[in-house]
């Protein structure tokens, strides 16, 4: 029976905590008597029988849907989209489970003697998937058989001719997503739920959408009016994506959802990175040299050569749930099975947050974490993974531990460069970036280019980083990052500190100095249900 | 008299590359400039005069000759031993007491007593001079490199009356001092845009050349957008505060260009080049990757001004080629055309404007050191670090040399 989450308040015979600290990792101590620890909780049991779940959600649906094979029928049009590289986080070992998903899906699709089937990657304006991470996601077999053909690729959201709009929602937002997914017989959409932001209508009314569409609640004041966006019900990014569903519900596109769950089982049970799924006192020796071995040789690493080694790794996530039909259905019952794994009982806020970043955010799979994705991981995944109330009262002080490096993929993040370089040299007020300089980077041509015929993210997308941080920066009163570049930490808008015992120090001058302290021991994942 | 004296000597001038190659000013240490006790020149002829310097200013070109990095080309128009020092504020001594004045360096027909000029100075285009190695002084293209002249870097030298500018009681000796400098910057300022109007103007280099030569586009040209290139956060400031648009680090450059001009770039993410660009490179650099580096930013049929001094360089001319891109350089200064508003144009000295930007932009600010003679390995070190050592202009002050009250 895997133990929940839970808060261990922190006294004298506390070991040190783990801290995430990109490609590196940190034991740090929290002084006692005002420090707590939330730990998620241990790995969910998985499902037994994967194949054997997904036919049984395929041909029992939830919500008012009908099975899976009842909807195929000759001469159809299906499409099937997929989540993009973002998930899950890291990459999972193979068989991914899109491939599983999609493989039982053909084969009743050919049992019907359906013959029009395209596979798109939902990726909205993130980049292209390489040929690489499709044959990853969805599997030799499937990728052998439509990819030469065509009938396998990524969603283009600058590509006119392939795009339809649909209507405008009650708000006045504009919908309109891939033609072909929009003109199909049956849209079928594979996803993989990581955190309770995933899925529901957010799958295909931004994975499939265009930037004119999704520009409606990708923006400054949806995000600071969705507290947290990791809560559907309070989230105003869900909302409008809610509303944009039902404009392609109205206008006819049949959506027949699968979703699945994971459970926390990142690091696995075997291995150096076994160590980093347990908690600290609970150590044997084994452990500790195990992680002090890995700890010193990463240490004498090069960063290229720590950044190869973690973009290597797979981890062993495990299915813990699928359920298919009616979106609305289906994703309240993912959304309770992500809680289940993720949900850790909280009782009230703190002064200061603190936090490791590890290597990799959705953003950066396969590539680098950029000053701006460390700013997305921490004010914008991190912080908003709490229901009720933000962990951190207002005006607190988060504390993040991450080595923010002066670097990115000039290939996958061409427009992040310029908005480093550029943008955030001006100003780091969302708002005014947004007015100022939202629409060039997103109309430029040569990003736009890029993203369509490169492996480039869209040139506004870290326009959508900045804003995912935007509730946080409202919230917050001093942000602090432990062990980064000081010139990219102060580019950022935010006070660069050594280590973490001079960062408190220096969040005493916003929180005072006997200052409740709590420690989000994410990764594995959790959500603080702060009451 | 003390003088800082450039001496042909090729042993120390092996150690001077050597030393200048491992930190920029060594060679000052090891090379042949020296610190002499010197005869003061001799006037050339009967309407020459004896000015004493107040403060002569350390120019790139002078580290380049000290560094022994300057091209050859200079050999046969300049002669040795010279006393190097041409920007330079002086004291002359007429019948009416003393006045301060600055030296404009080019030694053209007028001061060589060729009679009639050639056609550049006859045009008034001193810098372009066809007779800088005849006439009745020896080769020199400028006073401070010519064995007859002397040079700033003295207590005493010659000037022919027609290279004297007086400066106004208003004008501080630090301010004086720029103006050599200014109209350098002035010249390639107005030499680079065509009829005073460009879009985008890229400064490559915020030197002192550099930023002089952002003002100057500034007071005397249309220029749109100006991106200059610093490297030190004191360019940065300074270039902002003299009218630049946008300052970037070097690495910086090409993305800001292509930001500015909407131009679509060659690189997968990374950029190798633009396919667009600036209208007007001007590089105050005057190094191979500079050069580079316009090339890879200017528009196809724009212009690349080189106002800082060049030497052998290895770079890829075929964009140059293919864009029709117009490479010119901009040395010195003389008679500048001057587009006014509305499309006619004034002619002007080029320092007389000088002196007009020296005020209204108050660049005696720039003046960041000064040093007495004795110290020059100092100085020089301090001018070739100048910019990481947060200052701009580095000089010589002489105003208390004890030599200088010597006759």
């Amino acid at each position: 029976m895997p133990r929940p989450g839970f808060v261990l308040d922190v006294d004298r015979s506390t070991p040190p905590v783990l801290f995430h600290h990109g490609e590196q990792f940190k034991l740090e101590k929290l002084p006692p008597g005002r420090s707590r620890i939330i730990y998620p909780g241990e790995p969910l049991d998985p499902l037994e029988d994967i194949d054997g779940a997904i036919h049984d959600a395929l041909v029992n649906p939830t919500g008012d849907s009908e099975p899976l094979p009842a909807l195929l029928r000759p001469g159809m049009k299906l499409t099937i989209a997929f989540d993009d590289i973002s998930l899950p986080l890291p990459p999972m070992k193979r068989p991914d489970i899109r491939q599983r998903v999609i493989e039982q899906v053909l084969d009743m699709a050919a049992a019907a003697g359906v013959d029009d089937v395209h596979l798109i990657a939902a990726l909205a304006l993130h980049r292209r998937m390489t040929e690489d991470e499709l044959r990853h996601a969805v599997g030799d077999r499937v990728y052998d058989a439509f990819a030469p053909h065509g009938l396998l690729y990524n969603h283009d959201a600058e590509d006119p001719d392939n795009l339809a709009f649909l209507g405008t929602t009650d708000k006045g937002e504009e919908v309109e997503i891939n033609k072909r997914a929009a003109e199909s017989d049956l849209l079928v959409y594979v996803n993989i739920n990581i955190v309770s932001m995933d899925g529901g209508w957010k799958s295909t009314a931004t994975g499939l959408s265009s930037y004119k569409s999704l520009r409606h609640h990708h923006n400054v004041k949806t995000m600071q009016h969705s507290k947290s966006f990791m809560d559907r019900h309070a989230s105003e990014l869900h909302s409008s994506n809610w509303r944009m569903g039902k404009v392609l519900k109205d206008s006819g596109v049949k959506v027949f959802q699968i979703e699945t769950t994971i459970n926390n089982n990142v690091f696995g049970t075997e291995g150096p990175m076994a160590v980093l799924q347990k908690r600290e006192w609970e150590w044997n020796t084994k452990d500790r040299m195990s992680f002090m071995a890995m700890k010193a040789g990463l240490d004498r690493m090069s960063a290229r050569s720590r950044r190869s080694i973690f973009q290597a790794y797979r981890a062993p996530h495990q299915l813990t749930s699928v359920q298919a039909g009616e979106v609305e259905a289906v994703h309240e019952l993912t959304t309770a099975n992500v809680l289940k794994q993720h949900l850790v009982p909280v009782e009230g806020q703190t002064d200061i947050l603190t936090m490791g970043l590890p290597y990799i955010c959705p953003y950066n799979v396969n590539s680098i974490m950029n000053p701006i994705l460390v700013m997305c991981l921490g004010l914008g995944y991190f912080f908003n993974l709490y229901r009720g109330k933000p962990p951190v009262r207002e005006g607190g002080v988060l504390i993040m531990s991450h080595p923010t490096p002066w670097e990115f993929h000039p290939v996958h993040h061409p427009s992040y460069i310029d908005f480093f370089e550029q943008v955030l040299a001006e100003t780091t007020d969302p708002l005014v970036l947004e007015a100022k300089y939202e629409k060039q980077f997103a109309e430029d041509e040569w990003y736009r280019h890029l993203y369509r015929t490169s492996y480039a993210y869209h040139g506004v997308h870290p326009f959508y980083m900045w804003y995912w941080g935007a509730h946080a920066m409202q919230h917050l009163g001093q942000v602090i990052i432990v062990g980064g570049d000081v010139r990219a930490v102060r580019r950022l808008g935010f006070k660069p500190a050594s280590t973490l015992q001079d960062a408190l120090e220096m969040a005493s001058d916003t929180v005072g100095r006997d200052a409740s302290i709590t420690h989000l021991h994410n990764p594995p994942i959790l959500m603080a249900d702060v009451t | 008299m003390k003088a800082l004296r450039f001496e042909r000597n090729v042993p120390r001038y092996a150690a001077a590359v050597a030393a200048g190659r491992m930190m920029p000013g060594a060679g000052a240490k090891v090379g042949p400039l020296r610190l002499r006790d010197v005869d003061p020149p001799d006037l050339p002829g009967p309407d020459w005069v004896r000015i004493r310097p107040r403060l002569s200013g350390i120019c790139g070109s002078d580290l380049g000759t000290i560094d022994g990095t300057s091209s050859r080309y200079f050999e046969p128009i300049v002669s040795f031993p010279f006393v190097p020092g041409h920007e330079v504020v002086a004291d002359r001594e007429g019948t009416d007491g003393t006045d301060r004045v600055v030296l404009e360096p080019v030694l053209g027909c007028v001061t060589r007593n060729i009679s009639p000029v050639c056609p550049a100075c006859a045009r008034g285009d001193l810098g372009n001079c066809e007779r800088i190695a005849f006439g009745e002084l020896e080769p020199g293209l400028q006073t401070g490199f010519c064995c007859d002249t002397g040079g700033g870097w003295s207590t005493q030298m010659v000037a022919h009356p027609s290279q004297l500018h007086v400066v106004p009681a208003t004008m501080s000796d630090e301010a004086a001092v720029i103006v050599e400098p200014t109209a350098c910057a002035v010249h390639g300022a107005l030499a680079a845009i065509a009829g005073g109007v460009a879009d985008t103007v890229v400064v490559l280099g915020s030197g002192t050349l550099g930023l002089l030569t952002i003002a100057a586009l500034r007071h005397f040209t249309q220029a749109g957008t100006i991106i200059a290139v610093a490297k030190h956060p004191v360019q940065r400031e300074l270039a902002l505060s003299l009218g630049a648009t946008t300052v970037v680090e070097p690495a910086e450059l090409k993305r800001a260009v292509r930001r500015t001009t909407s131009s679509l770039a060659l690189g997968d993410g990374h950029i190798d080049r633009l396919t667009g660009g600036a209208d007007v490179v001007i590089d105050c650099v005057g190094s191979e990757a500079s050069l580079a580096e316009s090339l890879a930013v200017v528009r196809p049929k724009g212009r690349i001004t080189m106002v800082g001094m060049p030497g052998h360089m290895h770079v890829d001319l075929t964009g140059l080629w293919q864009r029709e891109i117009t490479l010119a350089g901009a040395y010195a200064y003389g008679t500048e055309e001057i587009a006014v508003p509305g499309g006619t144009s004034r002619r002007a000295r080029t320092f007389d404007l000088a002196f007009e930007l020296v005020e209204a932009a108050d660049l005696g600010r720039l003046v960041s050191a000064t040093y007495p003679l004795a110290r020059f390995t100092d100085a020089v070190a301090h001018a070739a670090a100048a910019g990481s050592r947060g200052g701009v202009k580095i000089a010589f002050d002489l105003r208390d040399e004890k030599e200088r009250t010597r006759a």
